[in-house]
């Protein structure tokens, strides 16, 4: 379910712990947090020294 | 110290049981890159541990030297330099080195790098007020554009067309921006043909390029910029490899404006991001990455192109 509006979301096979995913339904950014059954809380925010 | 994830089963280094290579990987989240890297150093054998820059913890006086290399992949600059900082002390290698991550963390930093290897880059200058800052537009010409001393996927970038937009930009940032933000980076603009070139540099091979195309002046992918690819001729190959040569070598993505008649170096990316690049060029980026990072984790001398 997504933390912020209690959608259901659906993932991938192949997703991971630690991947980011977005809510079909509100847009916000998931961390993929467990796998059995998916957990997720919403991702942290862009922070100015991310990047390359 | 708690682990994102261990994809390493066969061997516990401490134990002595195994010679088998261990790679830590040091991220933040699991992107596409990460997923490739990871896979990539799977498939040649090699065990491979997530490290979670989130959850490490590290006490100085007991150093922690299982990984035969780190891979650093942090999305967060800060992290990676810290984490990179203490691997190196402990005598970990680390791709890149510790000394590399931070001249590229450093816009500056890369720009001095650049500057006395004779590496032609736009013509760059630094200012500490609003005042010194408005003289040295002028002294560059308009249009100049502003770049935070760190950062990346173009963000925070500024074209100042002129000196009523510098006079105001530059007093925001003085009022609103941190100490960082007073450090007045400026280059010239560079008309560039609505493109810049990105070349991917593993030790001292130029492995692949691609163009990156946009309408908009800030020609990032994070900003919708496009790819394609784009051939290596000699004068970008040995280019690219001597900026990385001048910024320490390693796993490098060197930015090159195309000005006119010949090409400007304008900044080299140490975790570099090529999720975009691999089907264009055809090449396998990750698994080069990874041939380069085992090579480091033997012990073989670092090859640095240039």
């Amino acid at each position: 379910m997504c933390p912020e509006c209690d959608a259901r979301v659906a993932v991938d096979d192949g997703v991971e712990r630690g991947e980011v995913v977005t809510c079909p339904e509100c847009n916000a950014e998931l961390e993929v947090i467990g796998l059995d059954p998916p957990r997720f809380v919403l991702a942290p925010p862009e922070e100015v020294d991310w990047g390359e | 110290m708690t682990l994102l994830g261990l994809c390493w089963l066969r061997r516990k280094k401490w134990t002595g049981v195994s010679d088998q290579m261990l790679i830590g990987v040091l991220c933040s989240r699991m992107r596409v890159e990460e997923k490739l890297l990871r896979d990539a150093l799977v498939q040649r054998g090699i065990d491979v541990e997530i490290v979670d820059d989130r959850e490490v913890t590290f006490t100085l006086a007991h150093p922690t030297r299982r990984w035969d290399a780190v891979l650093e992949r942090s999305i967060s600059q800060t992290r990676g330099l810290a984490i990179t900082r203490v691997l190196e002390s402990w005598g970990v290698p680390t791709v890149n080195r510790h000394a590399v991550a931070a001249t590229c963390a450093s816009k500056l930093d890369t720009s001095a790098a650049l500057e006395a290897a004779g590496i032609p880059t736009p013509e760059t200058a630094v200012a500490f007020t609003p005042d010194a800052a408005l003289r040295a537009a002028e002294d560059l010409g308009y249009p100049v554009v502003l770049k935070p001393l760190t950062g990346s996927w173009g963000r925070l970038l500024a074209k100042i067309n002129d000196r009523d937009a510098a006079e105001a930009l530059f007093e925001h940032k003085a009022v609103l921006g941190g100490p960082d933000h007073s450090v007045f980076y400026l280059q010239r603009h560079v008309e560039k043909p609505g493109r810049d070139i990105r070349a991917f540099v593993v030790g001292d091979e130029v492995i692949c390029a691609i163009y990156r195309d946009s309408e908009h002046w800030v020609t990032n992918t994070a900003r919708g910029a496009t790819t394609h690819n784009c051939p290596i001729d000699g004068t970008l190959r040995q280019l690219s490899l001597h900026a990385a040569a001048a910024v320490g070598g390693g796993v490098l993505a060197v930015d090159l404006l195309e000005d006119r008649d010949r090409l400007l170096v304008s900044e080299v990316n140490a975790t570099m991001e090529f999720k975009n690049s691999i089907d264009v060029t055809g090449v396998d980026i990750p698994g080069r990455v990874a041939d380069h990072v085992r090579e480091v984790a033997r012990g073989a001398p670092i090859a640095v192109g240039g």
